[in-house]
Order: C-alpha cells, then structure tokens, then sequence
C-alpha cells in the first residue's frame, strides 16, 4: 500500500484545471493547424487563423482559451494498491474550487431549477474505475456548453444496424449546425446501455485526435462517418466549408441483444484535456 | 473574402440595409451584453411595463458571459456564446428597436422574421477566440444585474471587433448559402 495525500490531489487538481483553460495540448494544435491548410473556403480559413491566433495569445498571456471554461469532468483511475488518506471526492471537487477562484476561470455550474450559481464551479463529474498499481491517474476534460448542448442519445433497433448509426450521427451534426463551434470533433459511443454509450461517447473525445480504432470495422466506420461529416458543408463556425469535424472517434461495447444504444457527444474545437498521474 | 466593412453604433435602418449577408466587419463604438439570466430579466420588466437598463435603439447586444478579468485587465476572455437560447426573447427586443445580435450559431425561423420586419442583423463572431477578442474591448462596465456575474448586463467600448453577418434584413443567410457551396452530394 501506497499512501497518497489528498492535499497533493488538491494541489495537482487545482494545476490541471488552470492549465486545461489557458494551454491547449499538442493533437489539438496539430489538427487545427492542418485544418487550416486542408479548408477551402476563405472565410473558414481566416476564421481558423483566429481561432490559432487565439490560443497562441491564451497560451503566451496565461489566459483561458474560451471564456466558457466549462464543467470539469474527470476521469480517474483509481489503483488498487494505493491509500487516499481522505474522501477523493472532496479533494478533487476543492481543487476545482481553488484552480476556478486562482485562474480566474469562470464559474459556470448553477442548480438545474433555480438556476442559483453555485459560485465555485463545484461540484465536477466525476468517473472513478479501479486499476492495477498503485497510483492515480486524474484527467480532465473540462466540457462547454455550446458543444455539449448538441450532443444527442438513441436507442436505436437492432434492424437499423451500421446505416442507422450513421444517419444518426450525420443527423446530429447537421442539426448542430455552426452551434457547437466547428470545426468538431465528434465522440461516438455504441452499445452498452442507455448510460454505457453516453460515458463511451464522452471517452471517445478523451483520445489523441486522429488516432484510429484498432478494430478494423470501427476504424473504416470512423473514416466513412468523417468523410460523410465534412461533406456537410458546414464549416468552421457554421460559415460554410470543407472541415466540419477535426476528427471522428468511436468506442463500442456489447448490448442486449434487441438494443442498439448509440451516442453523439460533441466537442468544440477547443478540445481542453490534461492529465497527471500520483 | 470581402475587405471588411467600418461599423459604429447606434444604427438606423438604412445602415442595416447595406449589410449582407457574408459581410465581413469591424465594430467600434458602445455594445451591449446579456445572455441567458439577463434576457430573462428584461423580458419580466417589460411585461411589468418598466424601463429596460438601457435603450435598445439602434444597439447591438452581444451574447457574452466573459471570465473574471485578472488584475490590470478590462475584462477576461469574452467569446460569442450560442445565440439560439436567446431566441425565445429576442423578437420582442427587435421590436423595440434593438438593431443588431452577435453569437455564434443558428436563429430560429422567429428571430430571422422579426429580423425582416424591424430591420435588424445578426452577427457572429468566432467561438472559442475569446482571448483575441478580449483585446478590442477597451473598457467594459456592469450596467445592471451585478448579482449575476459573467451574466450581468455590461455596456463594452469596442474597437475593430470582427464579426461576420450572418443574417441581413432582407432574408440573406451565410450559413445556408455557405453551407450549399461547399455540400458534396454523398
């Protein structure tokens, strides 16, 4: 057994938060900064040129790339042979509070009804799975609304197979439309439950942009989907264009045999992720 | 692309008309900004017959709900947020004379007829650039609803803002047009 304190956890949740908002990671860079040379529009293309001028002054100045810096939801691997000397909840859930207050980020998390402003951006989501070891491994992929807004779920019939996954799919990114801040990168989760494909959908974003499925009919599902998404037209932020998603990811799992879950979670561009292992 | 287009606040309606649709522009002069909790707010005090903040004539509201400002700046980083969950409560403020929108995102079919009939725009500017756009607010004050925070009401001094028209007054619409021109048939 391994101890871990849960002010070390504070102190490394209250960094990643920070630095999730002002500095983006390298994939996304690379994949926005090939977009631009990939898209033929003008507009789409000087509107890219912001969007690069814009995280390099975010990153250079220290300030937050969007000014929706998100719900922060983590992912944590929890290794068995470590012992948190506290609750890991309440240690992840203060060092969103205290990188929210220090990095000026804004607070952005509300009671569903009442709307009332929580004020500290707590509480995060938190996804906790057991592993080998004894260490923890925390990401952070705080999430905006713009994207998450369009982002859909359908239990779709076992009859409708690969066509009705993609018509669902190609149906939800048309819908979005210029709202989710293209260009997108698209998160699919198949099979499972109701539940299962929604955190699939949200895990699938997690990965490094462009790095295909090692399943050989995910990875071409994943090709046709992306090839069929950039055919919309619809372009970086709606204006029209030949890149509307950055990239197209999949993750499956086994359902019940007269299911066929399917969800859609979409990210913006400014695909904020960071992690770190103690 | 266009060369962009000099715009200042407040407009009449023939300013309005000049603007198509896939204009590109640069705002300078006084805007305004609401989103969600703020339209809200304003919606209730024009049902109670009140005064509104600030007159709508001729304005633009930009939808913003920015981050804290560090010490020794105007404001944080303040990007377009989606324009469409303002749709419920813009047509009444277009006409009053509300002249201009700026999101990013779609209106709906509502916004884009009561666009026509007041003679109005709606602009976006490009989500997710909220640092580089923070810097052509040159001074930024809470006019109404402090209690709010990122969604009080702020009037901005902006200079050279860039925005693309989306909507003009006369039903032109880039994102359909936009959309058309680069479709490949599947």
């Amino acid at each position: 057994m391994r101890t871990i304190q849960t002010t070390e956890i504070i102190e490394k949740v209250r960094k990643l938060c920070i630095n999730a908002a002002y500095y983006l990671e390298d994939d996304v860079v690379a994949a926005i900064r090939s977009a631009v040379k990939a898209e033929e529009s003008p507009l789409g293309k000087s509107s890219l040129g912001q969007i690069i001028e814009n995280f390099e002054i975010a990153g250079k100045e220290d300030l937050p790339i969007c000014q929706d810096t998100g719900i922060a939801v983590f992912f944590v691997e929890y290794g068995r042979e470590a012992h948190i000397n506290g609750p890991l909840e309440e240690a992840i859930n203060e060092g969103v509070r205290q990188g929210y207050k220090d990095g000026y980020l804004r607070k952005s998390v509300c009671h569903p009804l009442t709307r009332l402003n929580t004020n500290d951006n707590t509480p995060a989501i938190i996804h906790i799975s057991m592993t080998e070891g004894d260490k923890i491994k925390i990401k952070l992929a705080p999430k905006g609304a713009g994207s998450e807004n369009m982002s859909k779920l359908a239990m779709l019939k076992p009859a409708d197979g690969i066509d009705g996954i993609k018509k669902f799919v190609v149906e939800t990114v048309k819908n979005a439309g210029g709202n989710p801040c293209p260009p997108i990168i698209v998160g699919v989760g198949i099979g499972g439950n109701f539940e299962k494909c929604a955190i699939l959908s949200k895990k699938a974003l997690l990965r490094h942009i462009g790095s295909p499925n090692p399943d050989n009919a995910l990875r071409e599902l994943e090709q046709n989907l992306h090839t069929a998404i950039n055919n919309l037209g619809i372009g970086t932020m709606g204006f029209g264009g030949t890149v509307t998603a950055l990239a197209v990811h999949i993750e499956a799992h086994p359902c019940h045999i007269a299911s066929l879950p399917v969800a859609v979670n979409i990210q913006c561009h400014a695909s904020r992720h960071k992690e770190v292992i103690i | 692309m266009t060369e962009p287009i000099r715009i200042t606040p407040p407009f009449t309606s023939a300013d309005i008309d000049k603007l198509k649709a896939g204009d590109n522009v640069l705002i300078t002069g006084v805007i305004y900004t609401a989103r969600d909790a703020a339209h809200k707010r304003l919606i209730a005090l024009l049902d109670k017959g009140e005064k509104l903040p600030f007159d709508l004539k001729g304005q633009v509201i930009y939808y913003v709900g920015p981050t804290p400002a560090k010490p020794g700046q105007v404001i944080g980083s303040a990007g377009p947020t989606t324009s469409g969950r303002m749709d419920a409560y813009t047509p009444r403020l277009l006409e009053l004379g509300l002249k201009a929108t700026l999101g990013k995102g779609q209106r709906s079919e509502e916004v884009l007829d009561a666009m026509k009939k007041h003679k109005a725009v709606y602009m976006a500017a490009v989500g997710g650039a909220a640092a580089l756009i923070s810097k052509c607010i040159k001074k930024a004050e809470i006019i109404a609803y402090d209690d709010l925070g990122a969604e009080a009401i702020r009037r901005l001094e902006v200079v050279d803002f860039p925005a693309i028209v989306v909507n003009d007054s006369m039903g032109g619409d880039l994102f359909t047009q936009g959309t058309q021109k680069y479709r490949k048939a599947v």
